[in-house]
């Protein structure tokens, strides 16, 4: 069993892997003949203002996600964690934007920015609001954080209270009993406990957000202009539209290393201050 | 300690449900309305319920056609993967120690950190000449795809059950094959509801590999059928969202079902 399941993961994962990364070194477009090229197509890409403006969007994207997630997910967690009235409801309901589909929810959150917002805040008369952020270069990527944040907090709340429920109660008990405030308890006690899974939510969720797709395709294409185009729409596109079958080989390469890069380094840093505490 | 109920934060999470239920009784509400009706505050509930959006957004997305290819895609995946998946978990965390399974394990798992996007154009290339561009290569792509993850989750689980139960299934002269399935597979059942529940939300919702695999409009999924509708007739947006509302229903049903038991679980698979 274990075999047939090595040699199928390897036909149709390791082998595209590697098949990408020998296109990397080639001119091929897709089709015809091709040539090799050696490390031009890698040079190409940091030379590329697309390519790099799509790298800035994505970071700044994820790396804002990442923190808003984390932090409205831990709060709500807590929340929940508490001794609550309709705690099961709660749950339930707080946990829901995480099963509809992201390319789905992103339609809906389009019609919110470009007609629902303006219309209503019109109606209002706030002015701040009238225009559609979505159509603005330098605000665009807030209504895709907004989308994101939305979507995504369920499952890292989820998380966080698996890793509450891991705590013990009669720790509580003794640091009340010391007079400890709720905010030294929470500081001092509770998130120390609860560590690995803020390492564990904070990997996942930058991981997940510089994967960004559906989100973009569904919220702005990639627009105005290329203002939001994420590493994933772009390698998508110049990849099957472009004719640049190669040379975004090259680009999914650097961002491979990438991701694996910034995984790695986040999750020593944050086991460090685990074993800290 | 702790017996009161906390009012403060009860308040302040139903407070917080709003924005959560506030998208969905747009889209609800859009669904329902006429054109016509769009111009009025869209907020307010619709004069009168036009279901015939439901009916025009059926006929003109095939739903039924997609329905059916996405519950074909998430059932088959579903039950594949946790027969499999468990299986080839099983047999590299009880082998651990030697060093050929030791490494299959952290190859899968490496895996986990590979951006789709980077086996995405070889691979598109790969399933269109094996003949693969359709529902089963769908299907086949999802359970092998899934492996990383699941065996990450799966081995850590299975090396918490003693092996002392299947050394005396050995003792009673039972197969391995035979331990796994009546021993060590119905012990693995909170693990398995917890691949089942995440790997169908993954199946059902996802948009990119049908995306670039399907090449026949009649093998398009939930997500895959939106995304053309969208672009072809964004202009009707009480047809859209009467049609972006059918495609979100059936796992809203599920989830309304059995929304106690799926939580539990996903929890229970983060503690471990």
């Amino acid at each position: 069993m274990t075999i047939p399941a090595v040699i199928l993961f390897f036909i149709f994962h390791t082998f595209p892997l590697l098949q990408g990364i020998f296109y990397s070194f080639t001119n091929w477009r897709g089709y015809g003949d091709w040539d090799f090229i050696g490390l031009s197509n890698y040079v190409n890409v940091f030379k590329d203002m697309r390519a790099l403006n799509a790298y800035g969007f994505t970071f700044q994207f994820a790396i804002v996600s990442t923190v808003l997630v984390n932090i409205f997910s831990l709060l709500i967690a807590l929340g929940l964690n508490a001794n609550i009235k309709f705690q099961k409801t709660l749950r339930a309901v707080y946990f829901l934007p995480n099963i509809l589909s992201i390319l789905i929810v992103g339609f809906i959150f389009q019609f919110i920015f470009t007609i629902f917002l303006p219309q209503f805040s019109d109606a209002l008369g706030i002015q701040a609001l009238a225009t559609n952020i979505l159509g603005s270069p330098d605000y665009a990527w807030v209504g895709v954080v907004i989308m994101a944040v939305w979507q995504a907090t369920a499952f890292n709340t989820i998380l966080y209270l698996a890793g509450l429920q891991t705590v013990p109660e009669d720790v509580y008990e003794a640091a009340a009993i010391d007079g400890a405030s709720p905010w030294k308890r929470f500081w001092k006690i509770t998130f120390p406990l609860i560590a690995p899974f803020f390492t564990i939510n904070m990997v996942l969720a930058l991981k997940t957000f510089l994967m960004v797709f559906d989100h973009i395709i569904a919220l702005t294409g990639g627009g105005p202009g290329y203002a939001t185009e994420s590493i994933s729409v772009l390698i998508y596109r110049g990849g099957f539209e472009g004719g640049q079958f190669g040379y975004q080989s090259a680009n999914a390469v650097i961002y491979f290393i990438v991701i694996v890069a910034l995984s790695i380094i986040q999750l020593r840093f944050l086991q460090k201050r685990e074993v800290q505490q | 300690m702790r017996k009161k109920k906390n009012w403060l934060v009860t308040s302040l999470l139903i407070i917080g449900t709003l924005l959560i239920f506030f998208p969905l009784y747009l889209t609800i509400n859009i669904a329902l309305k006429t054109p016509g009706e769009m111009v009025k505050p869209l907020l307010s509930l619709p004069d009168e319920w036009r279901f015939q959006n439901f009916l025009d957004a059926i006929e003109m997305t095939n739903f039924f056609q997609a329905l059916s290819n996405s519950f074909i895609v998430t059932f088959s995946v579903v039950v594949l993967t946790v027969l499999t998946n468990s299986l080839v978990s099983y047999a590299i965390a009880r082998n651990m120690h030697k060093k050929f399974f030791k490494g299959l394990f952290y190859y899968f798992v490496s895996a986990m950190f590979v951006p789709f996007p980077i086996i995405m154009l070889p691979l598109v290339r790969q399933t269109a000449i094996a003949g693969m561009d359709n529902l089963i290569g769908l299907i086949f792509l999802y359970i092998v795809f899934q492996l990383s993850f699941n065996v990450f989750i799966y081995v850590g689980y299975i090396k918490s059950i003693p092996v002392a139960l299947e050394e005396a299934a050995v003792m009673d002269g039972a197969s391995s094959w035979k331990i796994f399935w009546k021993v060590i597979f119905p012990l693995l059942s909170p693990m398995n509801a917890t691949v089942a529940i995440l790997t169908a939300l993954y199946a059902w919702n996802d948009f990119m590999l049908p995306l670039v695999i399907l090449t026949d409009p009649e093998h398009a999924t939930l997500p895959l059928v939106q995304y053309i509708f969208q672009s072809e007739f964004s202009t009707n947006y009480n047809l859209a969202f009467a049609s972006y509302l059918l495609a979100l229903l059936p796992m809203v049903i599920v989830y309304l079902i059995a929304q106690k038991w799926i939580i539990s679980n996903v929890t229970r698979g983060a503690v471990k």
